[in-house]
């Protein structure tokens, strides 16, 4: 750990990809985007020729249109860590591959699209994607290298495996390493509205506007509504085993990740703050149920708050996550300390040593956060050198965010 | 935060909480003072689990963090394991499988 990693030092500055719409990435990837299920395959294979380089498979499955599937196809396909992008059409689905192409064009990074149908059939546009993405990987190395202060970093952090000890270890840690973030200008995202179910009131309270505790309240009414209609809280039977009893219990130890810093904003997916601050990620439709959960797995959310602008993603786990992501890099902070003994190689930070008493709340907070600026600087997360690239999409529906829900 | 007694098994979060969490493996027939009570374990429990640090009536809240964490639905005395069997939740109930795979509230 460098001495500029030091949480004490005042603004530690580390180095960065320069994208000509401005912002900055620390990861510098190829997306490969197949826009219906029927161009999995083929994008897959392309992926698959690349080996160990920045080349990231990524998609939506279906072959109706859905706003929200577009709006975070656009957003991600044009996120700072991606520096270039290949999209796979079969040629016949309803997903808008020249509005896509088009937005991505905007935003200064190299697109091509294959269309399946056009191209010749599976193995031509297997080549013709190869071909793309070795010319693109040659563009991609010529990015210009820039500094980037840790106030121009979003950091998600989302919860997956839990059991108690997610609530008293790992997730109290990442809301200290939250607070650092936030007095160093980061912004930082957390979520999920249905796991603050019985926290409506205590949250509200820290908005820093009225208008905008009101805006909290009803995302959470939301969620309680939502997942009543789904007949089931967001609770698996692991949870369980691991001696969480409630929703509400559940929710504290979600909820802490937060940390003790006001709440500046709300956001859903594919709002990016503009500014620093702690935001709320919204993650439960608007309307009558139609889709389904919320979120089918934690990668669906970790999508979103990549979608949102997230560098990097903080994950904690009791149980023992193994899963990292596409785009941006996934650090692993487990929550136990057996679950660490056991799966050390998959974990970034033991937040279990707190449980043993061997570590404060405090000490392993600073460590995640000089684990953000060591991965926010190049470093590999251990999903990442693992190779975990999970993403999943699905289709949702959203209205667009209250004036009240970001700062002015 | 620190531990009760000297057997380091169970963690204190908030001064406010009703229940204690579990640190170090239980085994049926290990002791512990809790809040002054000699308690002696009637089950093994595992890391993450809670214990009641006193007796809690049926009806009345469960705090964890300093904050309600649901409803006690039956007596609950001093040391007792609390968790679906005595604790529902006041928001929305708790679906989880049972030992045979089943879904059970």
């Amino acid at each position: 750990m460098s001495s500029s990693n030091d949480p004490s030092s005042n603004s530690p500055t580390l180095q960065g990809f320069l994208r000509s719409d401005g912002r900055k990435g620390i990861r510098n990837c190829i997306v490969v985007a197949y826009l219906v299920e029927c161009a999995h395959h083929v994008a897959r294979e392309i992926v698959d020729s690349f080996p160990g380089q920045p080349v990231h498979l990524i998609g939506f499955g279906g072959c109706y249109p859905n706003a929200y599937a577009d709006r975070m196809m656009n957003k991600l396909c044009t996120h700072p860590n991606v520096g270039a992008a290949l999209l796979l059409s079969l040629g016949c689905e309803s997903f808008n591959r020249h509005r896509l192409a088009e937005s991505i064009a905007q935003a200064g990074r190299p697109v091509s699209t294959v269309v399946i149908q056009q191209t010749g059939g599976t193995r031509k546009s297997i080549d013709a994607g190869k071909e793309w993405v070795e010319q693109a990987l040659q563009q991609i190395a010529q990015v210009p290298r820039t500094s980037l202060g840790v106030n121009e970093l979003v950091v998600g952090t989302v919860c997956g495996g839990s059991d108690a000890t997610s609530g008293i270890s790992a997730n109290p840690a990442v809301g200290r390493a939250f607070d650092m973030l936030v007095q160093h200008g980061a912004a930082t995202i957390f979520e999920e509205t249905g796991e603050m179910i019985g926290l409506e009131d205590v949250m509200s309270a820290r908005a820093v506007r009225p208008e905008l505790g009101r805006e909290l309240k009803q995302s959470v009414e939301k969620a309680a509504y939502y997942y009543k209609q789904m007949g089931h809280a967001s609770f698996a039977p692991g949870n369980a085993d691991g001696g969480l009893t409630t929703i509400e219990e559940k929710s504290i130890g979600a909820y802490c990740k937060s940390g003790d810093s006001p709440i500046s904003g709300l956001v859903k997916p594919g709002d990016v703050p503009r500014k620093g601050g702690l935001y709320l990620l919204d993650v439960v439709p608007d309307g009558e149920p139609r889709f389904g959960f919320p979120n089918i797995n934690d990668n669906a959310e970790i999508a979103e708050l990549i979608a949102c602008g997230s560098h990097v993603i903080l994950f904690t786990t009791g149980r023992g996550s193994v899963v990292g992501s596409a785009i941006s890099p996934v650090i692993k902070i487990c929550a136990n300390p057996e679950t660490y003994d056991r799966m050390s190689e998959d974990m970034d930070v033991n937040a279990g040593k707190i449980l043993r008493l061997e570590a404060s709340v405090d000490e392993v907070g600073k460590e995640i956060y000089s684990k953000v600026l060591e991965v926010a600087s190049g470093g590999q997360s251990c999903s990442e050198s693992l190779g975990h690239q999970e993403f999943v999409l699905t289709y949702k529906s959203f209205d667009p965010i209250g004036p009240a829900c970001l700062p002015m | 935060m620190q531990s009760e007694g000297k057997s380091r098994k169970l963690l204190r979060i908030h001064r406010d909480d009703n229940v204690l969490i579990v640190v170090t493996p239980i085994r049926v027939g290990d002791g512990d003072v809790i809040d002054g009570r000699e308690v002696v374990f009637t089950q093994d429990l595992a890391i993450g689990h809670k214990v009641a640090v006193r007796d809690i009536e049926p009806g009345e809240k469960v705090y964890k963090c300093g904050l309600p964490i649901g409803s006690a639905k039956k007596p609950i005395s001093a040391g007792a394991h609390v968790h679906l069997h005595n604790l529902k939740s006041d928001y929305i109930a708790t679906y989880t499988l049972d030992k045979d795979n089943v879904f059970v509230k």
